[in-house]
């Protein structure tokens, strides 16, 4: 019998330690934020250009952390980034509809800009240089090609153009062989590699 | 056996692991060195070297002389350009580069006068051995000397007397292991004194004691020259020339350094952190020509070779001539079926059209019938797994696999197998017998790598400002806030305070 209860002190006694480690643990390592959500964000493009129904990559990603949203919502993105957050969260990879378009950058015509700074306003990277009744112009090395600035201009003068390709930025094509051309087909094929 | 398994292990200096001993096809090594011609226009990029472009400092119309600084250099890790003969300038756009892309770089057009009258700006530095080695590095910088063995690093970043990093030997290049290419070898033998004075100056530069110039035995006559005149001339004792069996790819810089010094590089450290400079050939003789007689760059040698070329020869050129009016001089006027390459058949480029011009990395032009070309590139085949590749691979990678990781996008893993070590020679392409076009691959897989990082540095860049953003709509909403609770306490009071009497006036009357 006093064994029995030796038993059920000593053991009683070590949870309640183990419970008091555990409680100072947590409180020291306490990680702001949603881990995932944060994961996932590194994994988005960063374009803030709310194609996918969110306001922004951020929610987003805290969206696909807690189930709301799918996958394969980011369009510009695309695959790769699809594949990605469905190996993050260990889901099956689904299929992304929209193809991604070419890169594109905002442009301003500016002899028709009447400086209202809506467009500023509307810019989720802050891409666009201005002041009210001054021309507006895209800073094109910031611009994410969201296209959000193009609805709230009232004169209507934001172009999209697509992004001029550098010489800087060339990078070889895959060679054009069967073997490469097949390697590609069956891409989709393959279980998504893990690093 | 035993060779290849000591040179696997590395434990015999004196030679790089791996190589192959490709079919050299030196046909222009007797012919002496020509002169171009003046081209009807010349066609100078404002960025011929590696790191950051320059821009122009000419107005259309205006006149320009030989050497006159046409572009200026902007950032450290660039070097000006120059006129490359007198005349006008007649317009600056967007012309194509020598470049796999068939892509343009803006470009200034000269049209000469015929006169090639110099500009004289420049005074000779003639007694450089009491000079400070930092104004002829100044000079060699204002010179727009980049490394014209293909790669065009800027040179004077090279030249620094480090006190970290000092340099003991001073190498030359001289090996010139691509086939066909004869452009060193050329100038070896017709200019042995400008390269000799050049070394001498490089070693002033950098306080070496000792220099070695390393010559391949498929070049004995140069090698020959070299020890005549350094024998004739007893105070440059501390050069010696060095003859070493002809290898592919024997002339990479750290290939190089292994078979003189027995020391490898490690990865991603340069020359300078062993000890060592290694120097092309036409680089030194651009330096003694800049240092000496106050010369910018404005030519180079051109091995015009090929077996789509009637006359193949080593021909002095102007950087901006038409490679038309180059091939045109060696009787190759119709492009029909001919496949042109910028710099050896190992490691050279294919362009996609005869309307670009020399620039200062154009160490060879070489014009190949398509036949011939097609004989090199038949249809790729499944990797069988013999290990050839690996074998030939001059830095001990894996081709086969790295290939594979490259063809099915495992880029991550394909960089953990030391894909950026690849100095993509071509050797394990050459040796495939499967022809898979084994650098090519490579070649596509360090392009994603850096497309995926510029993208990354993008996105982190658009989040950093768009959370700025955030964070600023934030406060100026709570500073508006803060405004109106302001304006309120201060037009409010009185009616406030009324109201509050108000109150309890109705409590005084409820009661």
């Amino acid at each position: 019998m006093t064994q029995l209860f030796a038993a059920i002190l000593s053991f009683g006694a070590f949870a309640l330690l183990f419970g008091i480690v555990l409680a100072i643990a947590g409180r020291i390592f306490k990680i702001e934020g949603d881990p995932i959500a944060d994961n996932i964000e590194t994994l988005l493009p960063q374009t803030q250009c709310g194609q996918c129904g969110f306001p922004g990559c951020k929610p987003y990603a805290g969206a696909v952390a807690t189930g709301e949203a799918e996958v394969n919502q980011c369009v510009p993105g695309g695959e790769r980034t699809m594949l990605q957050i469905a190996d993050l969260m260990g889901v099956e990879p689904k299929t992304v509809e929209d193809e991604p378009a070419a890169p594109m950058i905002a442009f301003v015509r500016e002899d028709e800009c009447i400086g209202c700074t809506l467009c500023i306003k509307a810019c989720p990277v802050d891409a666009i240089l201005g002041a009210p009744k001054q021309y507006h112009t895209v800073i094109t090395d910031h611009c994410t090609g969201c296209t959000l600035c193009v609805e709230p201009c009232p004169v209507d003068c934001i172009d999209m153009l697509i992004k001029p390709e550098l010489l800087e930025h060339w990078s070889w094509p895959l060679p054009d062989t069967a073997r490469s051309r097949l390697a590609m087909k069956r891409k989709g094929e393959h279980a998504p590699y893990t690093a | 056996m035993l060779h290849t398994l000591l040179r696997s292990t590395g434990e015999r200096p004196g030679i790089f692991s791996g190589g192959i001993e490709p079919e050299m096809s030196k046909i222009t090594a007797g012919a002496p060195i020509s002169t171009s011609l003046i081209a009807p226009v010349y066609i100078v990029p404002i960025k011929q070297h590696i790191g950051e472009a320059c821009t122009p400092i000419v107005s259309i119309g205006e006149q320009v002389f030989r050497g006159q600084k046409i572009a200026r250099s902007q950032g450290y890790v660039s070097v000006p350009v120059h006129a490359p003969t007198s005349g006008r300038v007649i317009k600056i756009e967007e012309h194509a580069i020598p470049h796999p892309s068939g892509m343009g770089l803006p470009s200034i057009f000269i049209e000469p006068d015929g006169n090639d009258t110099f500009d004289q700006s420049l005074e000779p530095i003639t007694n450089y051995r009491e000079r400070d080695p930092a104004e002829l590095r100044e000079r060699i910088r204002v010179c727009g000397i980049a490394g014209l063995g293909g790669a065009v690093f800027p040179t004077f970043i090279k030249l620094l007397k480090d006190q970290r990093n000092p340099i003991e030997t001073v190498i030359l290049n001289g090996i010139e292991c691509e086939p066909y290419l004869t452009t060193d070898h050329r100038l070896m033998l017709e200019k042995p004194e400008a390269i000799v004075a050049g070394i001498d100056i490089i070693m002033h530069m950098v306080g070496a004691k000792k220099a070695i110039i390393a010559i391949e035995d498929n070049k004995i006559d140069a090698a020959e020259t070299m020890r005549d005149l350094l024998e004739s001339q007893p105070e440059l004792e501390h050069i010696e020339v060095r003859l070493l069996p002809t290898r592919y790819p024997q002339g990479s810089e750290k290939q190089l350094i292994q078979v003189l010094t027995g020391r490898e590089i490690p990865a991603g450290k340069l020359p300078m952190h062993i000890g060592v400079l290694c120097q092309n050939v036409g680089t030194t003789r651009a330096i003694f020509d800049a240092v000496m007689r106050g010369r910018s760059l404005t030519e180079r040698i051109v091995t015009v070779s090929g077996d789509a070329v009637p006359r193949p020869g080593v021909m002095r050129t102007r950087l901006g001539t038409p490679m038309r009016f180059v091939f045109a001089q060696h009787g190759l006027e119709d492009f029909e079926n001919v496949h042109l390459l910028h710099g050896g058949p190992m490691m050279g480029e294919r362009m996609k059209s005869p309307d670009v011009p020399v620039v200062k990395s154009t160490n060879g032009l070489l014009a190949m019938h398509s036949k011939t070309m097609m004989k090199a590139h038949r249809v790729e085949q499944p990797c069988i797994r013999c290990g050839h590749c690996g074998v030939a691979c001059p830095v001990n990678l894996v081709p086969n696999l790295l290939a594979d990781q490259c063809r099915n996008e495992q880029f991550e893993k394909a960089e953990s197998y030391n894909l950026f070590d690849c100095i993509e020679c071509g050797a394990c392409s050459y040796v495939c017998p499967s022809n898979i076009p084994l650098v090519h691959y490579f070649r596509y897989g360090k392009g994603q790598m850096s497309q995926i990082s510029r993208a990354k540095g993008f996105a982190d860049a658009s989040k950093e400002r768009s959370e700025a953003r955030e964070v600023r709509i934030e406060r100026e909403k709570a500073e508006r806030a803060a405004k109106r609770r302001k304006v309120r306490t201060e037009h409010m009071p009185k009616p406030a305070e009324e109201k509050s009497e108000d109150a309890a006036d109705s409590k005084d009357t409820e009661s």
